[in-house]
């Protein structure tokens, strides 16, 4: 009966025959774990870093992490309620990011800047989730509500021209340059955490995160609304004619995905100070794999598997690739994250909390 | 359960129809609205400013202020577009109130681009948007002081959006000769310098002379008058039939269509064979690029539109390609340099992307469908990043690539222009296209399809999926790999950043507009989306915003493409009622029960 | 509970026609619900059954004709407004947000009252199904088929219908507890609320039913009391006829 909708929806042939794509697959399982076993056998022997740099990797991992997580939330939320995969969400963060940006950058000119940075940030986190959250629900609205019953395909290539389309109008409206979100002198120092030192930013990465993070979970578990978006997730013509309003809920999850990246974005602007129009693509396919990683329509998954991303892509180089002397090897940071990618759909494409989501609506 | 039959006396089962129910003006606001924001952008991304310097026609009519007031005319003929047909009810009929929901509409759309202009010369708004410049708001406003303008900005676009409107309105004869001449005379007006080369290579500089301003000028008044009166008049004469040519074509009987589509290729090989000669180096160049994207488009043709699979790291296998061919021609390949002539190559070109084919098919054939999207973008992106990186550089040169590929040398034969380059190119189109077209009747060619309808039923039916997916990959991408290989040898160079996702959503964009799973929509895709950016100069930094939009608006009002496979409009075409959704104009439904929405599993 | 009072319907149909884009439906359906009443819509599998209700509900729109709740003219209603005014349905196959707990399916069932107090429906419903109370942190997905019909039950009355409209209640079920379910349906009936069943077990239906109403591919072709109708020689034939066998 509830068939999980996150594997290939077939019953699986090759439990009870082994072909030859099998045996690939099997290889592949086989050399990907040696291969990673074998690099990180080799770094950590050489003894290349110490403790105290793995533990900075780790830090910098979890919080780069966070801010996939949020923006996968709304990859997951969307999927949970539409099962499409919004493509041109990081693009929602991009613009989230911008408005952060230009926010900071108008504060940064004021006397609150220095005055009062709490406030400042506030502001600007504000900025940024209702700039983001009314783009994703403009996108829904405009592009995809015409194509809630259209084959699975059409909203996903709908999806990607909207990516485009965010892109190079941002190009276009703001100019293609670089922008530098101005400092915030807070934020530079470190924070003494049980012995340690933590950049001030990193810390504040995680804090809010973290708050965002359990601000939601109770929104979606103990509120009506919350419950209608499980609701509607789960069987939207029911939800339908027990009164809840659909649509609304659906813009309610539009709204509520945009805004987490909203808070992604001007997060990003603490952390990595440098912005364009293209800054949106490479956290959302990464976002993206955090999502798939957690378990697709799973909001924990998407918290989990953000940081576990996060870390993996960035302990993953220098403890993998390093074992193996490849010159370089930050070149290939990506390329770990489009591996993990890869790896989760081959090796569990449930992801870590691969629920079964039902599909008794056939 | 019992299946019922007739338990009532028979009765007469036709019903009068009911009349359809009007053009609805709140849809017609809401679109109106839509269209202003659509307005607004076009102005501040810039687009109005560098068309402006544009004359369409000598002096009349600047390109800028077109593009503004086109769209107010394009959603000005949406919202007077009668509702779709109903069972049961008379087909709606344009009238008067389908005028006016064009002109609320476009009215709308002006007020926003007036709204624009009032914030523009109030605030300085260039800090955020650059493009908002005086210059702009000069030509927003006509140079006319504020309140005039925006009256004047509405009154225009509220005319457009009822011209756009009225186009319902025409008997469909005048309707079918009027639009190809005002889009003929775009053409012309657009491509001069294309027009130009024509004219010169068929010795006829006297007709530039006659229609355009002088050499490389712009369309005259009686020029553009001349175009569309002749435009008008074959079209005239050749249509108020209500059949299609290609509808003409089917209904022919076998030998005679055998015969029409003989001649019809030698006509056109014929005139191929020409168009490099006439055209120049220029145009050639443009044309090349166009077939090698052509070449890409049909071997996507097979993955995405035959066989259901959306691969978006589809420029991995042109890549594959492009430094197979480099690695085994050029002397200076980092690594190995058997310096072979291209042709020898071409063979290790071929099982070189096959064997990354089925690398990247493996491992997703048991994934769903936007699942496999984004894991070949993933692949995409990695072989990207490995060609550029400093590891593998000593086999691939890292950032800086392969130069020196030699020229395609056929024989005796030496290739070095572009014109040269236009023969193998199409040579190989042309084949990939037979292919493509003979694929698609084969037992290949239906489990594709089978297939893409739906995965388990055709597995059912005893198609074998893992084969079916492995061939549809490995297919696409031995005919990418022609295209890179073709491709640098033509350029002489391969660099990593060639291979951008861009390419992979170009030529997506390619097939989709033109209709995926129909090869001569394939086939009009490239040629539109690729040739026209490239010949239209001003265009090319909005050319990834236009594939953007296009991508949209082509999902949201025609999935199945401009030339569609027969079969792929009936798919997407089921309800023709959800295309309208958006707008609500039907009320706040859905309509539509879950066991519809569910995909194919 | 009766057959001959009227009066205002508390819920019509006149002349409805619906559409699934351009596929006609329901043909020129009307219908009439007194309040009070247990009526019944018996058809064969894809002749509109649920359709009609979908339509009474604003879930989908009739292209012509028009929908009456308590002789107001509710078509341009959402759905949401019409549940709220006590028109509720218990979908076919019963269709439990199998994913959510038993507690809060209920809670989805008052998902329009949530300003009241909800404490006398539960206990009302658990004196009717005391199995559910049992279950109320359990997911709905893990419950028995019969189960799994209280919860259905129990949601669609924690909305406060005044007219329940009920989809093929016995579909899928055994027939111990189609008989148990239909016993239920009647209680309620009793207790004052409208019932309008949809069904293509006729025998069932028109043993509790007061009248019904016969749809053949989107037309309504016959109209009587569940006697009249019982005794009608086609229905007979066509529908009790054959599922004797
Ligand atoms: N969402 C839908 N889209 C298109 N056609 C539908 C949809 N839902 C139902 N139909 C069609 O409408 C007809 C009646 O369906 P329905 O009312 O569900 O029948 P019943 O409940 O009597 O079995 C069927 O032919 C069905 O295929
Ligand atoms: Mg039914």
């Amino acid at each position: 009966m509830s068939e999980a909708i996150s594997v290939p929806a077939r019953p699986i042939r090759s439990a009870s025959r082994v072909t030859p794509v099998t045996i690939f697959l099997w290889g592949l399982r086989i050399a990907a774990l040696a291969v990673i076993l074998y690099g990180s056998y080799q770094s950590i022997s050489s003894g290349r870093l110490s403790g105290a740099q793995w533990r900075d990797l780790l830090i910098f991992g979890t919080s780069t992490g966070s801010v996939f997580a949020l923006i996968a939330l709304g990859y997951t939320m969307v999927y949970g309620v539409l099962r499409f995969i919004n493509f041109a969400h990081g693009e929602v963060f991009m613009v989230g990011a911008m408005m952060a940006f230009y926010v900071a950058n108008g504060l940064a000119a004021t006397s609150l800047w220095i005055a009062s940075p709490f406030v400042s940030l506030l502001i600007v986190f504000i900025a940024a989730m209702t700039t983001s959250a009314s783009l994703a629900v403009l996108l829904e609205r405009i592009a995809y509500r015409p194509l809630r019953n259209a084959p699975r395909l059409i909203p996903l290539i709908t999806s990607i021209g909207a990516s485009f389309t965010i892109q190079y109008l941002v190009s276009g409206l703001v100019g293609p340059s670089t922008k530098d979100f101005p400092r915030m002198e807070p934020l530079r120092g470190t924070i003494n955490v049980a012995g340690s030192l933590i950049p001030t930013s990193r810390v504040v990465v995680i804090v809010v995160t973290v708050i965002v993070m359990i601000a939601l979970y109770l929104f979606v578990e103990r509120t009506r609304t919350g419950k209608s978006m499980r609701a509607v997730s789960e069987d939207q013509e029911t939800a339908a004619l027990m009164g809840i309003d659909v649509n609304r809920t659906i813009v309610t999850v539009f709204a509520v995905g945009g805004a987490m990246a909203g808070v992604a974005g001007a997060l990003w602007g603490l952390v990595f100070p440098s912005l364009n129009y293209f800054s949106g693509f490479l956290p959302g396919i990464k976002a993206f794999t955090a999502a798939v990683l957690g378990g697709i329509g799973n909001i924990l998954g998407a918290m989990l598997g953000g940081v576990s991303l996060g870390v993996v892509e960035s302990i993953g180089p220098s403890l993998v690739l390093a074992g193996y002397d490849i010159p370089a090897f930050s070149q290939l940071k990506d390329v770990v994250a489009y591996a993990a990618l890869v790896m989760v759909l081959i090796f569990r494409p449930t992801g870590i909390l691969g629920e079964r989501l039902s599909r008794d609506r056939t | 359960m019992a299946q019922v039959t007739a338990p009532s006396p028979a009765r007469p089962v036709e019903v009068e129809l009911r009349p359809a129910p009007p053009v609805d003006l709140g849809r017609a606001a809401r679109l109106g609205l839509i269209g202003g924001v659509a307005m607004v952008l076009v102005a501040a991304t810039g687009i109005v400013g560098t068309f402006q310097t544009r004359l369409l026609i000598d002096p009349i009519l600047p390109l800028g202020l077109l593009f503004l007031y086109l769209l107010a005319f394009a959603f000005g003929w949406m919202a007077g577009k009668p509702p779709a047909a109903l069972e049961g009810f008379a087909p709606a009929r344009a009238n008067s109130r389908n005028l006016v929901a064009g002109a609320l509409a476009g009215a709308l759309g002006g007020l926003c681009v007036g709204v624009l202009a009032a914030l523009m010369s109030t605030f300085d708004l260039r800090g955020v948007f650059v493009q908002l410049s005086p210059q702009l708001l000069e030509i927003l406003t006509f140079g006319l002081p504020l309140g005039a303008a925006i009256i004047a900005i509405v009154a225009i676009s509220a005319v457009a959006g009822a011209i756009g409107a009225g186009v319902h309105l025409l008997p469909i004869r005048l309707k079918r000769s009027l639009l190809p001449a005002l889009v003929w005379v775009m053409m012309f007006a657009l491509f001069t310098d294309l027009v130009g080369q024509l004219f010169a290579g068929l010795s006829a500089e006297f007709l530039t002379d006659f229609l355009f301003t002088g050499r490389g000028g712009a369309l005259t008044i009686v020029g553009a008058i001349t175009v569309f009166i002749v435009v008008f008049v074959a079209y005239w004469l050749l249509g108020g039939r209500e059949t299609t040519l290609r509808g003409r074509i089917e209904a022919m009987p076998r030998g005679q269509r055998t015969r029409f589509s003989l001649i019809a290729a030698a006509v056109i090989l014929i005139i191929l064979w020409f168009v490099p000669k006439v055209m120049g180096p220029f145009v050639s160049q443009v044309l090349d690029t166009a077939g090698i994207y052509l070449l890409m488009a049909l071997g996507l043709n097979i993955v995405v539109g035959y066989a259901g699979m959306l691969d978006l790291g589809y420029v991995a296998f042109f890549a594959v390609g492009a430094y197979t061919g480099a690695i085994l021609t050029s002397p200076q390949s980092p690594a190995f340099t058997p310096q072979l002539l291209l042709i020898v190559a071409i063979p290790f070109v071929m099982i070189a992307a096959a064997l990354a084919g089925l690398m990247v098919a493996t491992p997703v054939i048991r994934m769903r469908g936007d699942y496999l999207a984004i894991v070949t973008l993933g692949f995409g992106e990695i072989a990207r990043i490995l060609f550029n990186s400093e590891w593998l550089a000593p086999i691939f040169g890292g950032a800086q690539g392969i130069t020196n590929i030699p020229d395609l040398r056929i024989g005796p034969l030496q290739l070095s222009t572009p014109q040269d380059y236009f023969y193998p190119i199409f040579l190989v189109v042309l084949i990939a296209a037979y292919v493509t077209y003979a694929l698609q009747n084969s037992r290949w060619g239906r489990a594709w399809m089978a297939m893409r309808e739906d995965e388990s039923v055709a597995e059912a039916m005893g198609v074998n999926v893992v084969t079916a997916k492995l061939s549809a990959f490995v297919v696409g991408a031995v005919l990418a790999s022609f295209g890179g290989a073709l491709f640098g040898a033509q350029i002489g160079s391969v660099f990593p950043h060639s291979f951008d996702i861009v390419v992979s959503v170009t030529v997506l964009v390619i097939i989709i507009v033109g209709g995926m799973g129909s090869v001569p929509g394939v086939a009009l895709g490239a040629l539109v989306l690729i040739v026209l950016p490239n010949l239209l100069r001003e265009f090319s930094q909005y050319q990834f915003l236009f594939y953007g939009v296009l991508l949209i608006v082509m999902m949201l009002t025609k999935p199945e493409g401009f030339i569609p496979s027969k079969r792929r409009a009936q798919e997407l075409h089921a309800d023709e009622l959800s295309q309208d959704a958006w707008l609500d104009i039907y009320g706040d439904k859905p309509t539509t029960d879950a066991t519809t929405t569910e995909p194919p599993r | 509970m009766n057959d001959g009072s009227r009066g205002t319907p508390i819920l019509s149909l006149r002349g409805v026609n619906t559409h699934y884009g351009p596929a006609h439906i329901l043909k020129d359906v009307d219908i009439d619900i007194y309040p009070g009443e247990m009526v019944c819509l018996l058809g064969g599998n894809a002749s509109g059954k649920t359709t009609t209700l979908k339509t009474m509900l604003g879930y989908v729109k009739p292209s012509s004709g028009a929908v009456f709740l308590e002789g107001e003219n509710v078509n341009d209603w959402t759905t949401a407004r019409r549940v709220g005014h006590g028109l509720t349905m218990v979908p076919e196959n019963r269709r439990l947000f199998k994913r959510m707990t038993v507690r809060e399916n209920l809670e989805i069932g008052a998902y329009l009252r949530h300003r009241e107090n909800h404490g006398a429906d539960y206990d009302r419903i658990f004196e009717m199904f005391p199995r559910v109370k049992e279950r109320l942190t359990q997911r709905a997905g893990t419950l028995s088929g019969g189960e799994q019909q209280m919860v259905a039950m129990g949601r669609a009355l924690m909305a406060h219908p005044k007219v329940l409209l009920m989809d093929e209640p016995s579909m899928g079920l055994a027939p111990l507890l189609v008989a148990q379910n239909f016993e239920i349906i009647d209680q309620i009936n009793e207790a004052g609320t409208t019932v309008f069943m949809v069904e293509q077990n006729a025998n069932m239906a028109l043993s509790i039913a007061d009248r019904g109403y016969v749809l053949q591919t989107g037309r309504i072709v016959l109209n009587d009391t569940s006697q009249g109708l019982l005794a009608n020689p086609q229905m007979r034939q066509a529908y009790l006829g054959e599922l004797e066998n």
